[in-house]
């Protein structure tokens, strides 16, 4: 019935020019990096780069201070690693005992979990902004680690539980019959068999915190732990219209992204549309 | 498969009735699954971090806390201030453009592109991932690229005046009435991907059998696509609206890149104004106000919303 016809070809052909356009921001995003000083101003910004060179990204590369992107980058990379480890590990485990146990008291506490993933973080930001700094945690990568992973907690424990409850108990009767822990079951047997929960969660989980700037520039702004998006902010922030400069660190800021997307583009497609059908 | 999607895909907001999933048999004392202890962690962390932490912000809104040292109790003057201030109220109805806008177009334009990718296409996957790629981009680093178009001698402007629309030209980020369109624009073109792919594992569950046997019957493209793929992808609809409006009420990275709430206030919204009050002037009382107030709106369309879901399900 649904055959590939002319008219299919035609939709197609279609399609690919819609995307083209889609994606035009990213020709002018690339054409402009490559361009020198003179040339940003002089020609005009729909024409390739005359000369094209990579000295913007040398020159973004050296800043220092507030806007020093290679710190900057370090510690996202830091900080989104650390939160993914905390937040499998909690999450992982929080998730298993509410979708196992039997207990009246594992219901309500799945409830409490359900309202916090639509419970905006705002109203919290200012309170957990004066908790820290009482704690002396603001303007580190530990407080941050443990602030994204509180935050996107109800998220992978709402995953994980949908996933445990999908899965059967025979492995885990198996295991026990033939003698193993509780612990040994959980680590050994049902953690590995997790772990397309596991990458959902590390997708979805990392891509926020990864992006995230709002709670980094209160959190971290001004601080040498400060993330990318925030040493951007302000090394932007000091540019005038050197749009070759500007464009520069924002590819820089998206090639470790959009590396691992392309790599891996049907586990974050999947990740999103399957995760959040739990 | 249709059958338990509905269910499935509104577990994401709505909580499980008890009793509707059968459990399996268990034997107690034979079998335990881990200890109970193993979920203390990740729930102290979900109350520190979201109950009591809410709690607070909620308590210091009815203060006149700047951050540091001594406050007093000032009951809903915080309130009635928001309220009494026309900056405040602008921002409030930018913030409701802004979500709402940027929900509309960017399902609209999503379901039609999922729809059109559907089957068919030869190259549907490649698609897929081309019109998904801004979504995985940070919203601050996007937002600079479409700074840059939208300046005032920037391509856009260019584009107008080369088929003879010069006088359409403007700086359309400094211009007060347009500026709030154009963050619009780059809010929905980086929402729309994420609607897609929403609606493109919806489209899958819509069975082949049923569409080919009304085209069969003589329905047309409109009638097939609005009396079997659109009951069909209702929880797809519900999920795709909910998210991208709760994203949308807390819109804020957008905005500081490409305005940072100007000209003159006319892109602010509660986000933007939250951050300035508390963090940039140090009035944490009043900002906590604002806080609030974003809060009670987001749950309030949350619950909206899913009631709506909920009843359309219900007809079923």
């Amino acid at each position: 019935m649904f055959r590939y016809t002319k008219l299919s070809a035609v939709r197609e052909v279609g399609f690919w020019i819609a995307a083209l356009l889609y994606l035009a921001p990213f020709y002018f995003l690339i054409s402009m990096s490559l361009k020198g000083d003179q040339e940003v101003v002089s020609s005009s910004p729909l024409a390739l780069p005359t000369a094209p060179s990579l000295d913007n990204f040398a020159t973004v590369l050296t800043a220092t201070g507030n806007s020093n992107v290679i710190v900057g980058l370090v510690n996202s990379v830091i900080i989104t690693a650390g939160s993914i480890v905390l937040m499998v590990l909690v999450g992982s485990l929080t998730g298993y005992v509410i979708a196992r146990s039997t207990r009246r008291w594992s219901r309500g506490v799945y409830y409490l979990f359900l309202i916090a993933i639509v419970l905006p973080t705002q109203l919290g930001t200012v309170p957990l902004y004066i908790g820290a700094r009482s704690l002396g945690l603001t303007g580190t990568s530990w407080g941050m680690i443990l602030l994204y992973s509180g935050m996107l907690m109800p998220l992978a424990i709402f995953l994980y539980a949908g996933f445990f409850r999908g899965l059967g108990t025979e492995y885990e009767e198996a295991a026990a019959i033939d003698g193993a822990s509780r612990t040994q079951i959980f680590f050994r047997i049902v953690l590995p068999l997790m772990s397309p929960a596991t990458g959902t969660v590390a997708i979805l989980a990392g891509l926020i915190v990864w992006n995230d700037f709002f709670t980094s520039l209160i959190f971290l702004g001004g601080s040498k732990s400060q993330t990318l998006p925030v040493a951007m902010y302000y090394y932007i922030g000091s540019l005038v219209s050197q749009w070759n400069q500007i464009f520069a660190i924002v590819i820089i800021s998206m090639i470790p992204i959009l590396a691992f997307y392309l790599f891996a583009q049907k586990r974050f497609i999947q990740g999103f549309a399957g995760g959040l059908k739990g | 498969m249709t059958a338990t999607l509905p269910s499935e895909t509104e577990a994401v907001i709505v909580p499980r009735r008890g009793g509707r999933r059968v459990r399996p048999p268990r034997r107690p004392g034979l079998l335990k699954f881990g200890y109970w202890w193993w979920a203390l962690p990740g729930i102290l962390m979900v109350l520190a971090i979201h109950y009591v932490a809410t709690t607070v912000g909620g308590f210091f809104a009815f203060t006149n806390w700047t951050g540091i040292g001594e406050f007093d109790f000032v009951g809903f003057d915080n309130f009635r201030k928001i309220l009494a201030d026309p900056t405040k109220i602008a921002a409030l109805g930018n913030t409701l453009f802004l979500a709402f806008g940027s929900v509309i177009l960017s399902n609209v334009a999503g379901l039609g592109i999922a729809i059109g990718l559907n089957r068919v296409m030869k190259t549907r996957y490649i698609l897929r991932t081309l019109f998904f790629m801004p979504v995985v981009l940070s919203p601050l680093a996007t937002s600079y690229i479409w700074k840059f178009i939208f300046q005032f001698d920037g391509p856009v402007n260019i584009l107008l005046r080369s088929v003879g629309l010069g006088e359409l030209a403007r700086p359309w980020l400094a211009d007060p009435t347009w500026a709030i369109w154009t963050v619009l624009i780059v809010v929905v073109w980086q929402n729309t991907g994420f609607a897609m792919v929403i609606y493109m594992a919806g489209l899958a569950s819509v069975p082949v059998e049923i569409e080919e046997a009304a085209a069969i019957d003589g329905a047309n493209l409109w009638q097939r696509f609005w009396h079997i793929t659109l009951p069909s992808i209702r929880p797809a609809i519900a999920i795709a609206t909910t998210l991208g409006l709760v994203n949308g009420l807390r819109i804020f990275d957008q905005i500081m890149a490409l305005t940072g709430g100007g000209p003159a206030n006319a892109t602010a919204t509660l986000a933007t104004e939250m951050y300035k009050q508390a963090f940039s002037l140090g009035n944490f009382g009043y900002g906590a106000a604002l806080a609030v107030l974003l809060t009670v709106i987001i749950l309030f369309f949350a619950v909206v919303q899913q009631r709506v879901g909920r009843g359309r399900n219900a007809e079923d």
